[in-house]
C-alpha cells in the first residue's frame, strides 16, 4: 500500500484523527495527549486564547510540529466568524480556520446558511477552510463550489458522546463528496471513530471524550488506533461494505444460460 | 408570552403540598429518565426539589458531575466583581446598600474605573462583573457607557449586574462593549416581593421579571438570574428560578443561561432570613438544575465558604467569582468609610482559588469569550 495520506488545502497528514484544546482538566495534558495519539492537527477557540497570560496561554502547549486549527466557536453570524478568522491569522495561528457558526447554545448546532457565506469570504482569502456543518447533501456541493477544503459534518451533537446518530446522511454525503469528510462531534467511543472510519470518512476530530477521559493520553492513543484501524478496512474493500451484500453462491445459476 | 405567564400559571398552586406528596419511588423514576437521556420535565424539577429527594443527594450529585463533565468538561471559569458605585434608591430591607441605611456613597471617577480595572487585571481576571445600585440619576447611562469603554481595554467579557434598563439602554450598553447580563429576581413569590420591596422603581414585580428578556433581545450573548434565598421558601424559589432558566433558552437558544444561588447568612441590612438555605438544601437546588439542565452554567460566589466551594466543583459548579471586594474601590482606590454589599467568606486570593481549582483536578479559565 502507497503511504495513505490526508490532503487538506496544501497540506498532507499522516494521521487521521483532528484532536481538540477544549475541556481539560489541565492543560498540561494536551502535550502528552498530542504525542501519545499522533494526532497532527488541533482546534483552538480563538476566544479562549489570552496572549497576555504567560503560562495559562493555551497556544504554548501545543508543539510546533502540530497544525493549529483555530476556530471561530462564539461566532453567531458569517460576519463574526470572518472576523475571528482574520484575527487568528493575524495572531499567528496560520491559515487553517474551522468555521463554528453557532446559534443554539443547548445543543451547539451550526447554522449552515451562515456558514456557508464564511465559507466563501474566507476561502477566497486564501484560508483552508474547514466547516463544521449538518450533514447536508446541498450544503456539501456549495462548500466544494466555495473553495472549502473539507466538509465536517457533525455525528451528533457536540459533547453528546452519542456517536454516529447521523449516520445514514454522512455515508450519503460521503459518497457523493468531492471534498474529504471529516466526522466532528458526537464521537465518544473509539469504536465510533472506526465506524465512521470504516464507512469512508477521510478524518474524525475527537475532543470531549479524549479531554474528560481519565486518562487523555491514553484515551487519545486508544482513539487513533480506532481511526487507524478503522482507514485500514475502508482501504481494504472489506466485504460487507454495500447494503446489499453479493451473495457467495449465486441465486440464480440453475437458470443456466 | 413573557415569563410573567408562567408566574401566573403557578399562582395558585400549592407548593408545599405537592412537595410533601412526593414519594421516594418518584424521585427514582426521575432519576430513571436521567439515566436513559431523557429530558427532565418541570415536574421532575419540582420532584427533585422535594424533601423526599433528599436521600438521593448521592446518586444526584454522580449524574450531575457526569453531565458537567460531559458539557463543560473538568473546567471552571473565574470572574471578579467590581462594584463601581453604592448610591441607591431603592429600599429593599435586606440589602445593605438599601437608601435609608446611613453610610457614606461612594461612587468612582472613571479614572478610578481604570485604577481598579488595572488592579483586576493584574490578579489574572479576564471576567468582569459590574455592579451598581439602582440610582440613575447619579449613573447615567453616559457614565455607565463611558465606564464600558475603559473596562473593555482589560477585560474580554463584561457582565453587569445593575438597575433593570429598558431594551433600548442595553442595546447601548451591549455595543458600548457589554456582553452578559446579571439580574436575580430576589423572590419569585409577588407577595414577599411586594413586603420586602415596598416602594421605589424596584416595587415593580414584572418589570424586574422581564428583565433578562430585553437582555436577551438587546444583544446580551449570556443571561445569569436566580432568587436571593432566604426570601421565600427554598424549592419554591429554586424551582421557579429553575423553569426561569429553562424559559430563557428555549426562548432565546442563541443565549448562555446561568443560575446563580446567592443565599442570605444574617441580617444584612435589617430583617432576619425567614427561610435560611441550608447547605444540603443548597446542593439539593444545584444538582436539581443540572439534572433538569444540563447545560446551565451555574455560579458560585465568594458569599460561600472555601471549604464549601472547594466541595462544590464536583457537584456542578461552572463558575466561580474569586479575589472578590464587595465594597466601591475595594481593590485599588480604597475611598474611606465604604459598605460592602455583603460580607466575603471564602478571602482567598485568585492564585489561591485558582490552585484549589487545580488541585481538585479542574483547569481555571480566566478567559473564554472575547468580542472581535
Amino acid at each position: 500500500m502507497t503511504k495513505d495520506l490526508l490532503t487538506l488545502g496544501n497540506k498532507t497528514f499522516s494521521s487521521r484523527l483532528l484532536t481538540g484544546t477544549g475541556k481539560f482538566a489541565s492543560k498540561t495534558l494536551i502535550a502528552p495527549m498530542l504525542e501519545a495519539s499522533g494526532s497532527e492537527i488541533i482546534t483552538v477557540a480563538l476566544r479562549r486564547v489570552d496572549p497576555t497570560a504567560d503560562q495559562g496561554n493555551i497556544l504554548s502547549h501545543i508543539p510546533d510540529s502540530v497544525t493549529l486549527l483555530p476556530n471561530t466557536s462564539g461566532a453567531r453570524t458569517a460576519d463574526e466568524a470572518v472576523r475571528i478568522a482574520r484575527i487568528a491569522r493575524e495572531a499567528g495561528c496560520g491559515d487553517f480556520i474551522k468555521i463554528e457558526v453557532i446559534t443554539d447554545m443547548q445543543y451547539l448546532m451550526p447554522d449552515n446558511y451562515e456558514t456557508l457565506k464564511a465559507s466563501r469570504i474566507l476561502a477566497k482569502e486564501g484560508f483552508i477552510v474547514l466547516p463544521y456543518v449538518m450533514p447536508d447533501l446541498t450544503i456539501t456541493q456549495q462548500l466544494y463550489d466555495a473553495g472549502a477544503a473539507a466538509v465536517m459534518p457533525l455525528g451528533s451533537p457536540i459533547g453528546s458522546n452519542r456517536g454516529l446518530e447521523m449516520k445514514s446522511m454522512i455515508e450519503r454525503i460521503i459518497e457523493i463528496s468531492k471534498l474529504p469528510v471529516v466526522v466532528d462531534a458526537g464521537i465518544g467511543r473509539p469504536s465510533q471513530a472506526a465506524e465512521a472510519m470504516e464507512m469512508g470518512a477521510d478524518a474524525v476530530l475527537v475532543n470531549t471524550a479524549i479531554a474528560t477521559s481519565g486518562d487523555p493520553a491514553l484515551a487519545g492513543k486508544a482513539f487513533a488506533m480506532a481511526v487507524m484501524a478503522g482507514r485500514m478496512a475502508f482501504c481494504a474493500n472489506l466485504a460487507g461494505k454495500n447494503h446489499l451484500a453479493a451473495a457467495s453462491s449465486p441465486l440464480t445459476g440453475f437458470l443456466g444460460e | 408570552m413573557s415569563f410573567f405567564n408562567q408566574v401566573k400559571e403557578y399562582e395558585s398552586f400549592d407548593f408545599k403540598a405537592h412537595f410533601d406528596s412526593i414519594l421516594p419511588e418518584d424521585v427514582q423514576r426521575t432519576l430513571n429518565r436521567v439515566d436513559t437521556q431523557v429530558r427532565l420535565e418541570s415536574y421532575d424539577l419540582l420532584t427533585l426539589l422535594s424533601p423526599a429527594a433528599q436521600p438521593f443527594l448521592e446518586p444526584m450529585a454522580q449524574k450531575a458531575a457526569a453531565l458537567t463533565h460531559q458539557h463543560f468538561g473538568r473546567t471552571i471559569g473565574l470572574y471578579a466583581p467590581m462594584y463601581i458605585s453604592d448610591f441607591c434608591s431603592n429600599h429593599c430591607t435586606y440589602c445593605g446598600f438599601n437608601c435609608s441605611t446611613d453610610f457614606k456613597r461612594t461612587q468612582l471617577t472613571l479614572d478610578q474605573i481604570e485604577q481598579e480595572a488595572r488592579a483586576i487585571f493584574d490578579m489574572g481576571i479576564r471576567h468582569i462583573l459590574v455592579l451598581t445600585g439602582e440610582a440613575p440619576a447619579k449613573t447615567p447611562l453616559s457614565y455607565l457607557t463611558a465606564a464600558m469603554g475603559i473596562l473593555k481595554k482589560y477585560f474580554s467579557s463584561i457582565a453587569l449586574e445593575m438597575f433593570p434598563m429598558d431594551e433600548d439602554a442595553y442595546g447601548k450598553m451591549a455595543a458600548a462593549g457589554a456582553d452578559s447580563l446579571t439580574v436575580y429576581q430576589e423572590t419569585y413569590d409577588q407577595k414577599i416581593y411586594k413586603e420586602v420591596h415596598p416602594k421605589g422603581k424596584k416595587a415593580d414585580y414584572e418589570y424586574r421579571l422581564l428583565t433578562p428578556e430585553r437582555g436577551a433581545r438587546a444583544g446580551f450573548r449570556a443571561v445569569n438570574i436566580g432568587a436571593l434565598f432566604g426570601l421565600g421558601d427554598p424549592g419554591t424559589e429554586a424551582f421557579m428560578a429553575g423553569i426561569h432558566a429553562k424559559y430563557l433558552e428555549q426562548t432565546f437558544p442563541h443565549v448562555e443561561v446561568s443560575l446563580s444561588l446567592p443565599r442570605m447568612t444574617k441580617a444584612e441590612g435589617g430583617i432576619e432570613p425567614k427561610n435560611l438555605l441550608s447547605d444540603k438544601k443548597f446542593v439539593q437546588c444545584m444538582l436539581a438544575w443540572r439534572l433538569f439542565m444540563p447545560r446551565l452554567g451555574i455560579n458560585i460566589s465568594t458569599r460561600e465558604s472555601a471549604l464549601f466551594r472547594d466541595r462544590l466543583i464536583h457537584l456542578g459548579a461552572t463558575k466561580y467569582s474569586a479575589g472578590s471586594k464587595t465594597d466601591v474601590g475595594g481593590y485599588a482606590v480604597h475611598t474611606k468609610d465604604t459598605t460592602v454589599q455583603f460580607e466575603v467568606t471564602d478571602t482567598r486570593s485568585v492564585a489561591q482559588v485558582s490552585r484549589m481549582i487545580q488541585d481538585s483536578g479542574y483547569q481555571p479559565v480566566f478567559k473564554d469569550w472575547e468580542i472581535f
